[in-house]
């Protein structure tokens, strides 16, 4: 049971960062990015083949950030006239070319064999239950590090512009912010951040096939931003624990219920999902912690 | 005089119909620029080819000595012209303090790296700007309504925080695109006042009003547009005098 909690703690915490990931570029300058599992995929094949090739645990993490953050580039780039229901579906489409990709140069990725035996740091000095807890400090410490960045990013001027430019990109224009750059440096961060998570998740499971990144974590992901609020860093990281442990939860919640086939309770689970995301957006729109306007400092009072 | 905009056989047109057919005039620095015309005369459509959201086809727009032909609005804010827009507009999610800050320009707090540090020179600079902020906000009587998102405000403190916003930017030339229209009239004469003061303090306004009352009392000089070209210029007196311009407006007898 304790070895069932760390792995879905240390799982929170990977889909922690894809929701910082996507709270960055959605709710900072307002990019519907639906191929981050895409993202997340760059990431863990970028560092397992890193890593097959016998570099260091930490050079493949490096890599996996700058893949990630080259390929989002590469796709801002692509889609820079595209906004909206029109950048979301490319998006879409990107995360299942890379998917696909994966599948098919099997010289690259061992196509749907998956690659195995991905390196597992310190995993032979601390033994197995050793590594798994030393593994969910790692991520959760990594999670931190992250949203305290991020935040602070959300109080600055930059992410006083990235919000403009989210709500009017025109008008942001003529306050004399240069849309493009903003555009770039967030993507290409947030893409970062996702593609660092897939690394973690890689070395976590050791193993990783296509079928790991299909477009469902992309949905749980939006499902775990809309909950916790769109805009606010917290919201996002808040958002991510209580999505998987709903979904690790419904596991139980399953098996009360009498005579089902185990084909009908993973249906019942797929179910149980739909209508949390119906009731959050129903009650709470703005999410559990919604964005807040900061407040002006303290008004000096005036002289004279 | 010098001029703070010289505007020179500017041309646009969309999809073959010709908007602006020869646009010339000159705002002179330091002066308190009006400009009129019949509705469909091109007006906005001009503030739109001089502030960048549209390529002119044809002529040149110089800001000062500089040529600033076709620059994209944020090189033109850079070099010091800011507008206001005929609707305001506005960011949904920011208060007015935010909006104020947005514009102030020069903030290295814009950069990435700086933003995640919180740099000391974007700490100071925001500083520098936020009393600047409190100052404008107190001028326009906008100081109680700081952290109201813009969304609350009335039609006429949303104008006030559109001009309060394009002070920030720190420009040399405002161009400003009815801010007065669907405002009360102790509001009105409340901006007016504003525009004026402000106009006195070296700031060169080019305003685009259907008050003719109002342009007879603000500005000298008085421009005239009609049918995508300048039509005339002069005191207000010597363009309401000119036939043409009632001609414009009225239409021609036969």
């Amino acid at each position: 049971m304790l070895s069932y909690v760390i792995f879905t703690l240390t799982l929170c915490g990977i889909y922690a960062l894809l929701a910082l990931s996507l709270n960055l570029i959605w709710g900072g300058v307002g990019l519907v990015n639906l191929g981050l599992a895409g993202f997340f995929a760059v990431g863990a094949y970028a560092s397992a083949i890193a890593t097959g090739a016998g570099a260091p645990v930490l050079i493949g993490w490096g890599a996996a950030l700058v893949v990630g953050a080259v390929v989002g580039l590469v796709v801002t780039f692509a889609t820079l006239r595209l906004r909206d229901d029109y950048l979301a579906i490319v998006t879409l489409g990107f995360a299942e070319v890379i998917r696909l990709v994966a599948l098919n140069e099997r010289w690259l990725t061992k196509g749907s064999d998956g690659i195995s035996g991905i390196k597992a740091p310190l995993k032979a000095e601390l033994g197995l239950q050793g590594f798994s807890i030393f593994y969910l400090g790692l991520v959760t410490l990594i999670v931190l590090v992250v949203w305290a960045l991020l935040r602070r990013l959300d109080l600055s001027p930059y992410g006083r512009t990235m919000k403009a430019i989210r709500e009017d990109q025109q008008l942001a224009a003529f306050a004399g912010k240069t849309v493009l750059r903003f555009k770039l440096q967030a993507f290409a961060l947030s893409a970062a951040i996702a593609a660092l998570s897939g690394a973690l998740y890689a070395h976590f499971q050791s193993y990783i096939s296509p079928d790991h990144f299909q477009p469902l974590i992309t949905i749980y992901i939006f499902l775990a931003v809309t909950a916790g609020g769109v805009g606010r860093p917290s919201g996002a990281v808040l958002g991510a624990y209580l999505v998987v442990i709903f979904l690790e939860a419904t596991r139980f919640a399953t098996e009360w219920l009498p005579g089902l086939q185990p084909v009908q309770i993973a249906a019942m689970r797929e179910m149980m999902i739909g209508v949390a995301l119906i009731l959050v957006l129903h009650l709470r729109p703005q999410g559990i912690m919604p964005e807040r306007i900061p407040k002006a400092p303290r008004q000096p009072t005036p002289s004279a | 005089m010098t001029a703070a905009l010289t505007i020179d056989g500017l041309k646009l047109d969309f999809y073959g119909v010709h908007v602006l057919r020869g646009v010339d005039f000159t705002v002179p620095a330091g002066s308190f620029t009006g400009l009129i015309g019949p509705n469909g005369a091109g007006k906005s459509t001009l503030f739109n080819a001089v502030s960048g959201l549209y390529r002119p086809k044809a002529g040149s727009v110089r800001l000062g000595q500089a040529e600033t032909t076709g620059l994209p609005p944020e090189k033109l804010v850079a070099a010091g012209l800011v507008r206001s827009f005929q609707l305001a507009r506005g960011f949904p999610k920011l208060s007015v303090f935010q909006h104020l800050m947005l514009y102030g320009a020069g903030q290295p707090g814009e950069n990435l790296l700086a933003a995640m540090l919180r740099s000391a020179a974007a700490r100071r600079r925001e500083q520098e700007l936020t009393e600047r902020a409190f100052g404008i906000a107190r001028r326009l009587k906008l100081d109680h309504v700081l952290d109201n998102p813009v969304t609350a405000l009335s039609g006429g403190q949303k104008k006030l925080v559109e001009i309060g916003r394009a002070l920030m930017a720190d420009p040399k030339i405002l161009l400003l695109d009815e801010p007065m229209a669907g405002v009360n009239p102790s509001l009105t004469e409340q901006i007016a006042d504003h525009l004026v003061a402000l106009n006195r303090d070296g700031l060169t306004i080019c305003l685009i009003e259907h008050d003719m009352a109002l342009i007879k009392r603000l500005c000298a000089p008085v421009i005239v547009m009609a049918e995508g070209k300048t039509l005339t210029q002069g005191s207000f007196d010597e363009v309401a005098s000119d036939i043409r311009v009632q001609e414009a407006y009225l239409g021609r007898r036969h």
